[in-house]
């Protein structure tokens, strides 16, 4: 549904949706803190962010066209293939549970967000601070990108100017004489 | 197989893989859109999420998790910059076709 409806804004819709899910399968997962993250951060935040683009940029969606026909056999195919792939090796494997002793074992006695904030502020503290670094790259990306050179369009006030403006470069006399009117 | 809450990991194993397809073909079918291209790579990335989730719960393991989180970041930071060069893109060309971008010039 994200990727065949026709209206936009009802992809979007669909695409919160799986998000979501996601978020409930977390939940079944024991992985409270990313269900939540997904639901605060993909569906309060980026969801948020596609809506809004799509519905500024009031694209026709007649003027987009679908071309499915052409590229439907290598669609089916690159999909199905990939598929097989992935089950035959989810069939072929099997997982066995690691030993529970290893500095990440998930524990038994915390909570899932409390674990997660113990191992990432302390093993994985430089991650964490690049992922800081990029989320705040993509920021100032993202404004420079946007924001518009605004200054050919405002005016504003040139106080040394006005100080220095001075009576003889700022008012001339003239005669106007009757019937000819002058050139300014 | 592994279990976790009664659940066999391979179902989660093969949503994700489902939704790694989805979001695969909805690359092929929406070419042209760029908006589209955008939101089918958020779907991969979620089911790429879902598998590293779905193995630290079965493995009991936490660096699963952790790299969801890392995974989630740098989706944002993709999307946020892939919106912003569409915004202007639409105020340059008035379309968001994928085939015009070859006629731009620096």
């Amino acid at each position: 549904m994200v990727v065949s409806a026709r209206n936009m804004v009802h992809c979007i819709m669909f695409l919160i949706l799986a998000f979501l899910n996601a978020a409930a399968l977390f939940i079944l997962l024991n992985a409270e803190f990313l269900a939540m993250l997904l639901v605060v951060v993909y569906v309060g935040a980026i969801a948020v962010l596609f809506l809004f683009v799509v519905m500024m940029l009031d694209i026709d969606t007649k003027k987009v066209k679908h071309e499915v026909r052409r590229h439907i056999p290598s669609l089916i195919l690159v999909s199905v293939v990939l598929f097989t792939e992935i089950l035959l090796a989810i069939k072929a494997s099997s997982i066995k549970s690691y030993n529970t002793e290893s500095l990440y074992a998930i524990p038994k006695d915390q909570h899932n967000i409390n674990a997660i904030g113990d191992v990432l502020y302390t093993n994985f503290i430089l991650p964490f601070e690049l992922s800081g670094a990029v989320l705040f790259v993509a920021m100032i990306g993202a404004i420079v990108l946007t924001l518009k050179d605004e200054t050919r369009f405002i005016r504003k006030q040139k106080i040394s100017d006005q100080v220095f403006r001075t009576k003889a470069n700022s008012l001339e006399i003239v005669k106007v004489k009757s019937k000819e009117g002058i050139n300014l | 197989m592994n279990q976790v809450n009664n659940i066999p990991t391979e179902n989660f194993v093969i949503l994700a893989a489902i939704l790694f397809c989805i979001g695969l073909s909805g690359i092929f079918i929406n070419r042209k859109n760029i908006i589209s291209l955008l939101m089918s790579i958020e779907l991969m990335l979620l089911a790429v999420n879902i598998n590293f989730v779905t193995f630290s719960a079965a493995l009991g393991n936490l660096v699963g998790q952790v790299y969801a989180i890392f995974v989630l970041t740098v989706a944002g930071a993709e999307a946020a910059i892939g919106l912003a060069i569409l915004v202007i893109y639409f105020q340059n060309r008035r379309s968001i076709e994928t085939g015009d971008a070859s006629t731009m010039k620096g």
